[in-house]
Order: C-alpha cells, then sequence, then structure tokens
C-alpha cells in the first residue's frame, strides 16, 4: 500500500510509549511508514524512530512547539501530509492524539476514526474496530473511500516492536504558525505520579475501600507491581480521590495488560472503562459482583485481608 | 455574551444495548433517549456564563424527531432557545458530516462562544467539536474542566496524561466539556412549563446544502456483540486470605504470565 504517517508525540523530548505503538502497527501493515514529530529540541528523539520502522521523519523543531497547541502542530502535521502524501495517517489515542486527529482531519476535509482496537487492511482500504456504547458492542467502520484514512489507535492494544533500521530525518520549514488557543503551562502531577491512561498494570479501588484513607492499601499493591492506582466512580464521587484517577465511562478508558479491581462491584460503567485490559483479577467480598464476570482471576474475600498477604507475596518473588 | 451549546440526544447510558435487524446500528425498541451526559455540562457552563455576564444560550441539536424531547429538556434547564435540525438517522458517528451540518446552521448566528460535550455517548467518537472549530475558523479547547470567561479572551484548564494544562483563547472559541467542570442542575417544574412556550427552530437539513448522502466520511459496516468472556478461574478466599492471595500471585505469574 501507499504509505502510513504516523503522528509520534513526545513530552520533555521523550517519545511516548503509544507513539511507538502506533509507528509499529504502521510497520506490521506492511506499509512505507514515515513519521512526524513536532516539538523543541527534539533531534535525538527523532534520529531514533528509525529504529521503530519510520523510513522517513519529518521534524518541525521550533521553541513555539515546546508546549502543544492543536493550531501548531495541526499545522506542522498537515505540512508532513503534503510531503509523504500517505494514504493513512496513525495517531496514538492519547490525549493529545485525540484532540488532533479530527482536527487535522477537518483541514485536510476528511473524517477520522478514533480509538481503533483493531486494524485489517484490504489493498490500500484499512477497517478497524472500535467499541462503541462504551464497550457494549463493538463496530466495524471504514472512512467510506475516503482519503487520507485518520485513524486514532488506543493505547496498550498494539504491540510496540523495535524494528531496528535508520531513517532519514527531513526537517520541515516554511512553517507559519499561527497559534490562537496557547498552552500557557503543563502543571505536571505530584511527585511525577504515573497516569492510569499510560500504566501498564492498574489497582483500582471502589466503595468496598470504605474511606479515602485505605487507597494507601491499594497504593501499597500498584506499587509492589510499579502501577497506577486507579478509582470507581463511587470511589470518585464521594471525594475519596481525584477525578484524574476515575476509571469508566466517564473517567478514563484504560487497556493495561493487568488490571485488579479491588472492592468493586463491576457496573457496567466502570467495565466500559477496563474491559479490554488483557488480564482483569478482582478482588470482592460478594460472589456474586458483577465484576468476577469478565475477571480472568478473582478472589472472593474482603480485600483488607487479602491486598497484604498480596503484596508479601508479589515481594517475594 | 452569547452561548451557543451543540447537544446530541443519545441512549440512556444504562440501556442494554441489541444489535439491529441490519446488522449495523441498534435495536432502538425500548430505548430512552436522553441529553448525551457531557453535553449536560456544556449546557450548565453556558447558563451560569450567561447568568453572571447576560448574553443568551442556543441548544442545537441534528436529529430525527425523538431529539425533540432533550431539546425541550435543555429549553426547560434554562436554554433561550433552540434549533432543531431535522436528519441525522444516516449520519451516527459520521463526525465530519455532523460537524458540517451544524457549522451550516451556526456560522450566521451571534456567538462568543460555542459548548459542546467533549462527546457524545454512544458512539464514543470525541470529535466532532474539534471538527466543528475547523469549519468554523475557530480555536478550541477540548476536554476542559476548568473554565474562566473574560472580556475578549477565555483561561481553561485540561487534564493530559500525567498533568493539567493551563490553556489561554481569544474569544470566540470553541469549548468541549468534561466530567468535573461543573454539577448540571435538573430542570424545575416551574423551568418545564415555561420550555413550552420556548422557540424551538426547525430546519431542514437539505435546506443547509450539506450533502447527507454523498457517502459520508464513516462507515458502519458491522455492528456486534463483543464476545462472551471465558469463565475465570475464581479463588474463595473468605477462610484464607492469605493462602488465596498466595495462589493468585502465583497464577498471575506463572499461568498468566502478567507480573
Amino acid at each position: 500500500m501507499a504509505g502510513i504517517l504516523v503522528f509520534v508525540e513526545q513530552r520533555n523530548s521523550e517519545v511516548r510509549k503509544a507513539s511507538l505503538q502506533a509507528l509499529s502497527e504502521a510497520k506490521r501493515q506492511g506499509a512505507v511508514v514515515s513519521a512526524v514529530l513536532p516539538g523543541s529540541g527534539i533531534g535525538e528523539a527523532a534520529a531514533g524512530l528509525g529504529a521503530w520502522g519510520a523510513d522517513k521523519i519529518y521534524v518541525a523543531d521550533d521553541p513555539n512547539l515546546e508546549l502543544y497547541s492543536s493550531d501548531g502542530y495541526a499545522e506542522v502535521v498537515v505540512k508532513a501530509v503534503e510531503q509523504a502524501q500517505p494514504s493513512a495517517i496513525f495517531f496514538a489515542g492519547t490525549a493529545m492524539g485525540r484532540d488532533l486527529a479530527p482536527t487535522v482531519a477537518a483541514r485536510l476535509g476528511v473524517g477520522a476514526i478514533p480509538d481503533a482496537v483493531g486494524l485489517a487492511l484490504d489493498g490500500e482500504k484499512f477497517s478497524a474496530h472500535r467499541p462503541v456504547y462504551s464497550g457494549k458492542a463493538i463496530a466495524t467502520v471504514d472512512t467510506a473511500g475516503k482519503t487520507p484514512q485518520v485513524v486514532s489507535l488506543r493505547p496498550n492494544v498494539f504491540a510496540a516492536d523495535e524494528a531496528g533500521g535508520a531513517g532519514e530525518v527531513v526537517a520541515l520549514d516554511g512553517l507559519s504558525l499561527s497559534i490562537r488557543a496557547v498552552v500557557k503551562e503543563l502543571l505536571e502531577a505530584a511527585g511525577g505520579e504515573l497516569d492510569v491512561a499510560e500504566a501498564d498494570v492498574i489497582v483500582s479501588g471502589g466503595r468496598g475501600i470504605k474511606g479515602p484513607e485505605n487507597f494507601a492499601l491499594i497504593k501499597s499493591l500498584a506499587d509492589a507491581l510499579g502501577g497506577a492506582v486507579g478509582a470507581s466512580r463511587a470511589a470518585v464521587d464521594a471525594g475519596w480521590i481525584e477525578h484524574s484517577h476515575q476509571v469508566g465511562q466517564t473517567g478514563k478508558v484504560v487497556s493495561p495488560s493487568l488490571y485488579i479491581a479491588a472492592g468493586i462491584s463491576g457496573a457496567i460503567q466502570h467495565l466500559a472503562g477496563m474491559s479490554s485490559s488483557k488480564v482483569i483479577v478482582a478482588i470482592n467480598k460478594d460472589s456474586d459482583a458483577p465484576i468476577f464476570k469478565v475477571a480472568d482471576y478473582g478472589i472472593v474475600g474482603d480485600l483488607f485481608d487479602v491486598i497484604p498477604p498480596m503484596v508479601d507475596a508479589i515481594n517475594a518473588l | 455574551m452569547n452561548c451557543i451549546v451543540c447537544m446530541t440526544s443519545v441512549p440512556d447510558t444504562a440501556s442494554v444495548i441489541k444489535v439491529g435487524g441490519d446488522g449495523k446500528g441498534i435495536d432502538e425498541s425500548g430505548i430512552k433517549w436522553i441529553v448525551s451526559p457531557y453535553d449536560e455540562y456544556a449546557l450548565e457552563e453556558a447558563l451560569q456564563i450567561t447568568e453572571a455576564k447576560g448574553g443568551e444560550v442556543t441548544v442545537v441539536t441534528y436529529g430525527p424527531d425523538l431529539a425533540e424531547a432533550a431539546l425541550r429538556d435543555c429549553l426547560a434547564r434554562g436554554a433561550h432557545q433552540a434549533v432543531h435540525i431535522l436528519g441525522g438517522e444516516a449520519t451516527l458517528g459520521d463526525s465530519f458530516t455532523i460537524a458540517k451540518v451544524l457549522a451550516a446552521a451556526i456560522k450566521d448566528r451571534e456567538y462568543d462562544l460555542v459548548l459542546c460535550g467533549f462527546k457524545g455517548v454512544g458512539t464514543d467518537c470525541g470529535q466532532v467539536g474539534q471538527m466543528l472549530a475547523e469549519l468554523l475558523d475557530l480555536p478550541h479547547i477540548v476536554n476542559v474542566l476548568e473554565l474562566e470567561v473574560g472580556d475578549g479572551s477565555l483561561t481553561a484548564g485540561r487534564d493530559v496524561e500525567g498533568g493539567r494544562e493551563k490553556v489561554e483563547s481569544p474569544l470566540p472559541s470553541l469549548v468541549t466539556c468534561q466530567k468535573g467542570l461543573n454539577e448540571p442542575r435538573y430542570a424545575a417544574l416551574k423551568g418545564i412549563m415555561a420550555a413550552k412556550k420556548k422557540p424551538v427552530e426547525k430546519i431542514e437539513v437539505a435546506s443547509l446544502g450539506v450533502d447527507e448522502g454523498s457517502g459520508g466520511f464513516y462507515k458502519v459496516e458491522k455492528l456486534e456483540l463483543p464476545p462472551a468472556k471465558a469463565t475465570g478461574t475464581i479463588i474463595q478466599g473468605e477462610d484464607d486470605a492469605a493462602a488465596a492471595a498466595a495462589e493468585l500471585v502465583k497464577l498471575l505469574r506463572e499461568d498468566a504470565k502478567a507480573i
């Protein structure tokens, strides 16, 4: 097929894992892969993308691109599209990618497919699987013959495989950046706390943890596994933890390798956010809790009795 | 400060979803249609802004006749007027066509701020706001959790992975609203009565000059229910939690290879 252009996201010059997953998936589709990387002081990051399968790396290195802006980054991607003439454009479905993909698509006069969890290529035409109705159904969709086909890929669903190789870095020039909505600052979460949307392991607490102080117990298990702390809507609505930790229909949709739900009954609204996790573990006192229906493994028992020995057993590995 | 709120009506989030006879859409029998939950934050924010600064809130929806109930709900909560673009059965999930229709209906109106939910619940695309902003040539900010509207500009806060961005944008702008921005109000009886007298402007989508039938930009080929999951390995841990914990960790290590 004609080429795939992959938008690559970086923060502090470090390329996001979800972008490497998108690059790898483009390569697996057998396409000629190019990458576009906007930012400031990103020369080294750009050169490294060759190893992930990019034959050509379009770089826009400009102090005005240090922080994300829909306008600035869209302009860069559109410029790269003019040069690469791809038949598809991939974005990682991060906060940035989910904002940028439709913005770029509209500038190119086409639609976009968000949140793909599976891709199939027939000739030049992609069809994508994506969860709809909060994961209650799966739709197979395409862009109705329009190109370039803009697709965002759900993070942590597609594997990142180093391909080896060296790409050619091409500087994008002639940009006339006109940025209207300007990011004034990016306040990083305290202590570099791992975000559930990026974590490979998530341990979430719900109503069953009984109070805000007991998130320390959830955190002890998350720390033992090098994971992030998540929460159900019930725990967030009770004010026990900030909304940024919420997993579910009105929170974040996550697909970690391991998801542990402790004291979470498994309301549809929660399942919508985590059912695409690779391995799901439930810990709940109520053996009839719906969470056990989606769990690969589970313990019927009191989380306060189960988690401490789990932490010990993990630390002993 | 005039605000335009784009609203879509969606199946109640508690609905059981069944695939319809054509294998491409849902079986709509017995579905209750509601204001898409994120659009409630957009409406509430617009109401608070106009209450503080004056001006009017216009709610715009693109949908079939059944969308009128959700539109009346918005009027009952305090929106001043409503625009109902009739159509949309064939464009479900086609964000770009929907954005084109909304843009055609909005472009000649007077507004300082356009507000949308960050996504329509159900199709779960989260794209119409950005596309509409492009078509109206407006700057946009998505997933807004904090909003301060000043004279001629706004500042907004939105969460990204591991942090929060503070964004400044000139007016007019478009924002998409995320849970946490405000607490949406419910319609009171007085509002429900008043809503009956408020104007709803009806527009046939064909009159907007957007070709609904050009094949669109997003085509659903198939809709299926997710495959049923095999029964998991559940350990009874009521009597000996420590033994259950040890067994679980062993399974995760050796069987699932997840740790």
